[in-house]
């Protein structure tokens, strides 16, 4: 049995000027453990993908299969990293995650298995030294870090992150990236992970899946990436195998889906984006 | 005054910023508002010179503290009275019991008329119960309708249809049910006061439900999302999510209607004869001797004060409650 499966997920949005299909037929089989990067071009529709595996948007054909199980709302056991960290700005980082694991484990943990538990977890992103501080007194990258330990306290089956280092500083993103290695090497989550980071995307993931550009967008090619780990980007940069999956992926982006420039396109583009957005927003 | 106030008193509660702000600008502000005031009381002392009436020549700011302190001296002669009938009715009792050891001494009730800082009492308390009833009332219902798109949709025309109501629409009706409804042998409240207190609720819920509904409604989707992910029950929901986000448009809210409060209050209680300081204004008009003015002034200002210390007194409450100490208050 498949442990997650995207079963010819289409999804419409309702707008004024009639349905919005965002996403036609989306297929897709993620094993166990397996670290899959989601890339396209921007209102391709990656994050619907994700909201729909989360739960959080309803498929209008086709579904999603988790260990055999239809998924139809939203879970803890499919966590999501949000793009913009999303941590409760009144709560600690410690009470940020706290309020998860109390949900999560609520009858399951004693207390101080629970404090050791998100301790455990603040540590494992590196943030110790700075749980009791609240999400306006540290950087953008330490949010980032709390909001990762908040969804790996929940011991998700599948952990979902929408762009999770796209607003850092390249330098924090590195080091970010480098964690999130460590952390997969250690727990072997099942990761999808949506990046429009073509280095990112080769140097983390086992496979890439490359998206065609919207309306109606679904995969395009799917590369396996097979480079041993632990990687290490400085030897990766000089190693042909890296560049050559880099290069696929970038003529993917940039030759076979390209996206087209001239003036009326573009603004019809940007007017399917709103309208994703739109409908996006009135069906969240 | 107000907008000199308002600058200056966020400066010095800022417990975070005061080492930061210059003194210059504090003093400026200071001497600025000062300078409003004095400004003020001249133009003031001028106008009332040209300004004659029937009850004789419009107050100006000598004649009103003369006022003022005649108000507090009387305050104070008839609490002495009061002090001095206690003290006649406890000798008269101890008389007694020393004449007749059997004598059961009969409780005897002072009767003075309330002073100006006695009406300045019960206008304090039936304006905090009134509110406190509106605010129990209000944020829940904001909450709901906030959380509800449908609710809101429901709601909302009623609310848009009662806001606009003045208190002097609502008093007899407020009235006539109150003489109808509240009936006991031995009421713990008067009728008076319960009538003052509904009129108040009545007009000052409709700020605190509106703003509660936008700021609930405003609560970032993505924090809505983290929730939706934890599957956290609606009351943790509201509590942990909801209610702290939406913190500073409940204060908003309750700023407004306490302002509303109070000014309603004042309106109420002159109508409705309801002892406060609306019935001390009226009855200074209603008795109408050359003090009267200068006397209904005082009132005027002591009104207009109070009003600016319940709107700072929130402003502490929203400060002490709100997790975002960095926000802006005004």
């Amino acid at each position: 049995m498949t442990h997650l499966s995207i079963d010819h997920v289409s999804i419409e949005f309702p707008t004024p000027r009639g349905p919005f299909k965002a996403l036609s037929d989306v297929n897709l089989k993620i094993e166990r453990g397996e670290f899959v990067s989601l890339i396209g071009h921007s209102g391709c529709g990656k994050s619907t993908v994700l909201n729909i595996v989360a739960g959080l948007y309803q498929a209008t054909e086709g579904g999603v299969l988790l260990e055999g199980r239809e998924v139809n709302e939203p879970g803890p056991e499919r966590a999501v990293v949000f793009q913009n960290h999303s941590l409760l700005p009144w709560l600690t980082a410690y009470q940020n995650v706290e309020l998860a694991v109390k949900q999560v484990f609520r009858g399951r943990k004693s207390k101080a298995e629970m404090r050791e538990w998100i301790e455990h977890n603040l540590m494992l992103v590196h943030m110790g030294h700075a749980m009791h501080k609240r999400p306006d007194e540290i950087s953008g990258g330490m949010k980032q870090r709390v909001g990762i330990a908040r969804a790996l306290a929940m011991e998700p089956q599948v952990l979902l992150m929408d762009e999770p280092f796209g607003a850092l500083d390249a330098l924090t993103r590195a080091h970010l990236q480098d964690s999130l290695m460590e952390i997969h090497a250690e727990l072997r989550n099942t990761v999808i992970m949506i990046t429009h980071d073509v280095d990112e995307a080769v140097l983390l993931s086992d496979r890439i899946v490359m998206m065609t550009n919207g309306p109606a967008a679904t995969v395009g090619e799917i590369l396996e990436i097979d480079l041993p780990r632990p990687r290490d980007r400085v030897a990766l940069a000089e190693d042909p195998r890296y560049n050559a999956y880099r290069q696929s992926v970038l003529r993917f982006l940039y030759e076979k889906q390209r996206k087209v420039e001239d003036l009326p396109k573009r603004a019809a583009s940007r007017a399917a984006a709103r309208a994703e957005q739109g409908g996006a927003r009135s069906a969240g | 005054m107000r907008l000199a106030f308002t600058n200056a008193i966020p400066l010095r509660l800022g417990r975070a910023n005061r080492v930061e702000i210059p003194w210059a600008r504090l003093v400026r502000t200071t001497a600025l508002s000062m300078l409003g005031i004095v400004a003020f009381l001249f133009l003031w002392a001028a106008a009332a010179r040209n300004i004659d009436t029937s009850l004789g020549q419009f107050p100006g700011p000598a004649e009103v503290s003369a006022q003022a302190a005649n108000l507090f001296q009387e305050h104070v002669a008839e609490r002495e009275r009061e002090r001095a009938f206690y003290q006649r009715v406890e000798e008269f009792n101890a008389r007694r019991l020393a004449e007749d050891p059997n004598y059961q001494p009969k409780p005897r009730q002072y009767t003075g008329k309330p002073t100006f800082l006695d009406q300045i009492g019960t206008s304090l308390v039936t304006v905090a119960a009134g509110f406190v009833l509106a605010t129990l009332l209000a944020v829940p219902i904001g909450i709901v309708i906030g959380l509800s798109q449908t609710l809101y949709a429901a709601i909302n025309p009623l609310i848009q249809i009662f806001k606009p109501v003045s208190p002097l629409a609502w008093l007899p009706l407020v009235t006539m049910v109150v003489s109808a409804v509240y009936v006991s042998d031995n009421p713990a409240f008067s009728k008076s006061f319960i009538n003052s207190m509904l009129t108040v609720m009545l007009c000052c819920l409709w700020p605190t439900v509106i703003n509660t509904a936008v700021g609930v409604a405003n609560v970032s989707k993505d924090l809505v999302n983290v929730s939706r992910v934890l599957r956290l029950p609606w009351l943790t929901h509201v509590r942990r999510v909801v209610l702290p986000g939406a913190i500073p448009m409940i204060f908003t809210g309750l700023r407004l209607s306490l302002g509303i409060a109070w000014m309603v209050l004042i309106a109420a209680e002159m109508l409705a004869q309801n002892p406060g300081l609306g019935k001390f204004v009226w009855d200074e008009f209603q008795n109408g001797s050359s003090s009267s003015l200068g006397r209904i002034m005082v009132a005027v200002l002591a009104i207009g004060l109070i009003g600016f210390l319940l709107d700072r007194g929130m402003l502490l409450l929203q400060r002490a409650l709100s997790w975002d100490k960095s926000a802006i208050l005004r």
